[in-house]
Formats: structure tokens, C-alpha cells, sequence
């Protein structure tokens, strides 16, 4: 930090994007108004997508975090809550969702079979959003109770306000790669191996 | 016990008497009524595989029977793998209230088909299709029998089976890869959509795609 190396710039330049004043306001004012007006996207499959609503409803009241307009356009949303188990069958939708909304954007994976498969580890389904689309907070549960959700959304909020925009990987876009897949084939195998009670399942009658 | 179920008409709920269709379907089709039992109350007749169809239609058709209903049609396979697949029909009388169940064995070292009931009860066309989708039975003489709970794509093989892992044959890697590269407008037909009308509207892209035939794309 603040070191200079002598055969990039000579003389007494100093970096450009070393953190400053004006920089930090910018940053704090964006992540500010951010973390505070985030419009989901609600992609509901299962009985998470029951306990995303009561949250939406009036006893819990997501509009006191600024998402009180439900997007249902992928085109007008900043957050992408997965509210379910995935099967295979709904893996290219929900990655050309993803791929429609536009920058800022984050993904939550709300409940256990979202975030790992959950007790469907089947020929059906998806062993975790994350090898599909890249995700910023997961809420185990099964389901999640509202609180629980609302309290992945406030972590989320967080992580927002201490993002910077002189990180630039943090607006890159994670495509699905030529080999056809987001992640790597063995991360992917890693992360879909069977755990819990799954492990005495096996894998032929 | 006994007194209790005696006095249950034959074929209803609880009743050890099979059901008198039984009889009739004896007394009209002979060598193709393999076997019958009564289970739980339930009429299960064994058919052969080459006569089912015209059993059924008959079973349909006949002032006697009526059986106007098929409820569902669905398959059992066996843990045990001397066993042989099993197609059942289960149908209802309305005008009757009655229930029948007829079954026919399929010999699993042979190609598993069977004739379509579609003929007979229109229902049966994703019933069928189901079955396909999850047993391999294939249906002569159906209208469009492709897979219907599965993508059209799917090259695992048939879930139901006794010999289909618990998580598929691929590994997760390429389960994915294939879930990924498929396309999910692709998973319709022109007559699915009902826009065979509006065919000229469409965007040349997809007129293409549809012309093709194609059901999504497996790199």
C-alpha cells in the first residue's frame, strides 16, 4: 500500500486509486442508496417462496428495507432471491434471469435445497444455486422463517455498504463459460457431493 | 371378520369377493385373463400384453361393464428382478361405481411396449407419456409419446427403473453442463403453444427452431 514499483512509474506519482475523501463519500453515498432501495426478483419454487411472502405481507414488512416493489421484470431488479429447490429443468432459466438483470446486482439463495440440494439429493435436482449462478448470502432453513430471511437481506445490505468501486471484479460478469458450465466440472462435483444423511443413500439399487 | 366382509358386495371396498367383471371377462376373452386376485378390497385382473387393448376397449364399451373412466395409468417394477414390469390400467365406472384394476406383464429381456389407450380414453395421452418418461414403455399407436416430466433432451435413461442410480448416471459436472446448455423456449412444440396462427409473427430466429424440430441443444 503506497509503495511504488520503480519500473511501472518513475518519479513521484502517485497512485490514482489509492482511497481518498472524495472516493470514500462517493462510495458511502451509492452503497447508501443501494443497500437501501434493493428490488427483488422473486424466482419462488417451493415452500421457501410461502415464507418469502408472509415476509413480503404486512406482519413482517420487507418494505422497511426499501424492497417493497417486488420486480417482476428481471430488467428492473437488483436481487435475485431464489425462494426453493431447483430442478435441472428450471437450471437455464434461472441463468438467463440472472443473465437479464442488469449490474448492480445479487443473488440470495433462501433455504437448504437452494443453497445445497437439501434433502432432494436426486437425478432431478440442482445441488446449490452456486453452480449455476454466483450467490452472495444463503439462508439455511428449511424454510427459513421470515426472520431468518430478513436477516440474510440486512447481511446482504452490509456486504453492500462495504463494497467500493475501485474493486473491479466485484461488477464483473460471471458467464456461463465454453465448456458450458459457470464453475469448473470438478468444483461442481466437489460441491454436490452427498453429505448427512444422503451419504447412506447409494448410488444403485 | 368373515361375516363383516360377507356381507360387503362384491368389488366394493373391503370385500374379499373379486369383482364380478371378473367372470364376465373369463367368460368372453378365456386364455387372455392370465390371472385375478383380490387385494385390499381392489379387482386386479391380469391380462395378456397382445389382447389389453381390445380387453379394455370391451371393458369400455360393453352395457355390462361401462367402465368409462380411466382413472390413471401408471407402471410397477420390482425389486425383485426376476419379476416382470408391470403396466397397470385403473379404471372406474361412473354410471356403475365401480373400480377395476387391470394389469399386464411386461418381460423385461424384451422391448417393454404395449398398445396405446389413447383410442379409448383421451386422458390417457400424458398418462402414457408419463409412463414412457419414467419407465421406457413405449405405447403403439399414441400421438406424441416424448418424454413429459424430463426435458426431451434427457439421456440418463428412465428414472423409475430399478436399475437407474438414486442421482442419475452422469455425474453432476455434466448434469449440469447438459441442464445449462439447454434452451427453455426450445421445450414446446408449435401445436403446444397454440401459435401455429401466429406463426408469420414470430421472430425468424425461432420460426427456424420450430421448423428444425428442435428441443433444445445438447453440446
Amino acid at each position: 500500500m503506497g509503495l511504488r514499483s520503480p519500473e511501472r512509474s518513475g518519479g513521484t506519482e502517485v497512485s490514482t486509486m489509492s482511497p481518498n475523501w472524495v472516493t470514500t463519500r462517493l462510495d458511502f453515498l451509492t452503497n447508501w442508496a443501494r443497500a437501501n432501495s434493493l428490488w427483488p426478483m422473486p424466482f419462488g419454487t417451493a415452500c421457501c417462496a410461502i415464507e418469502f411472502m408472509a415476509t413480503a405481507a404486512s406482519r413482517f414488512d420487507l418494505a422497511r428495507f426499501g424492497m417493497e416493489r417486488m420486480s417482476f421484470s428481471p430488467r428492473q431488479a437488483d436481487v435475485l432471491i431464489c425462494a426453493g429447490r431447483l430442478p435441472f429443468k428450471l437450471a437455464p432459466v434461472i441463468r438467463k434471469i440472472w443473465d437479464q438483470m442488469p449490474q448492480p446486482k445479487w443473488a440470495i439463495s433462501m433455504g437448504a435445497c437452494a443453497s445445497s440440494g437439501g434433502i432432494f439429493d436426486t437425478y432431478t435436482m440442482v445441488q446449490g444455486i452456486d453452480t449455476i449462478i454466483p450467490v452472495d448470502v444463503y439462508v439455511p432453513g428449511c424454510p427459513p422463517r421470515p426472520e431468518g430471511l430478513m436477516y440474510g437481506i440486512i447481511l446482504l445490505q452490509k456486504k453492500i455498504k462495504g463494497e467500493s468501486f475501485r474493486d473491479q471484479d466485484l461488477r464483473q460478469e460471471h458467464l456461463v463459460g465454453p465448456e458450458g458450465l459457470f464453475l469448473p466440472a470438478e468444483k461442481i462435483d466437489e460441491v454436490s457431493e452427498p453429505f448427512g444423511n444422503s451419504v447412506h443413500q447409494t448410488r444403485s439399487a | 371378520m368373515s361375516a363383516v366382509s360377507s356381507d360387503l358386495a362384491p368389488g366394493a371396498p373391503g370385500a374379499s369377493e373379486p369383482s364380478p367383471s371378473v367372470h364376465a371377462l373369463q367368460a368372453r376373452f378365456g386364455r387372455a385373463i392370465v390371472r385375478h386376485l383380490v387385494s385390499a378390497g381392489d379387482t386386479i385382473v391380469y391380462v395378456s400384453a397382445a389382447g389389453a387393448h381390445e380387453i379394455l376397449a370391451w371393458l369400455r364399451d360393453d352395457p355390462g361393464q361401462l367402465f368409462n373412466y380411466l382413472t390413471d395409468v401408471t407402471a410397477v417394477e420390482y425389486r425383485d428382478a426376476e419379476r416382470p414390469l408391470e403396466v397397470v390400467w385403473q379404471l372406474r365406472s361412473l354410471p356403475r361405481r365401480a373400480d377395476l384394476r387391470v394389469k399386464t406383464e411386461l418381460d423385461k429381456n424384451k422391448p417393454l411396449a404395449v398398445d396405446s389407450v389413447w383410442d379409448l380414453w383421451k386422458g390417457a395421452d400424458w398418462l402414457e407419456r408419463e409412463v414412457y418418461d419414467m419407465f421406457g414403455v413405449s405405447f403403439r399407436g399414441h400421438p406424441d409419446l416424448r418424454r413429459i416430466l424430463m426435458w426431451e433432451t434427457y439421456a440418463e435413461g428412465y428414472p423409475l427403473r430399478k436399475d437407474f442410480p438414486l442421482r442419475g448416471h452422469f455425474s453432476r459436472a455434466e448434469q449440469t453442463r447438459q441442464a445449462l446448455s439447454a434452451t427453455p423456449e426450445a421445450h414446446y412444440s408449435l401445436e403446444e403453444l397454440s401459435i401455429a396462427a401466429a406463426y408469420e409473427e414470430l421472430p425468424a430466429e425461432m420460426k427456424q427452431r420450430l421448423a428444425r424440430g428442435e428441443r433444445g441443444i445438447v453440446r
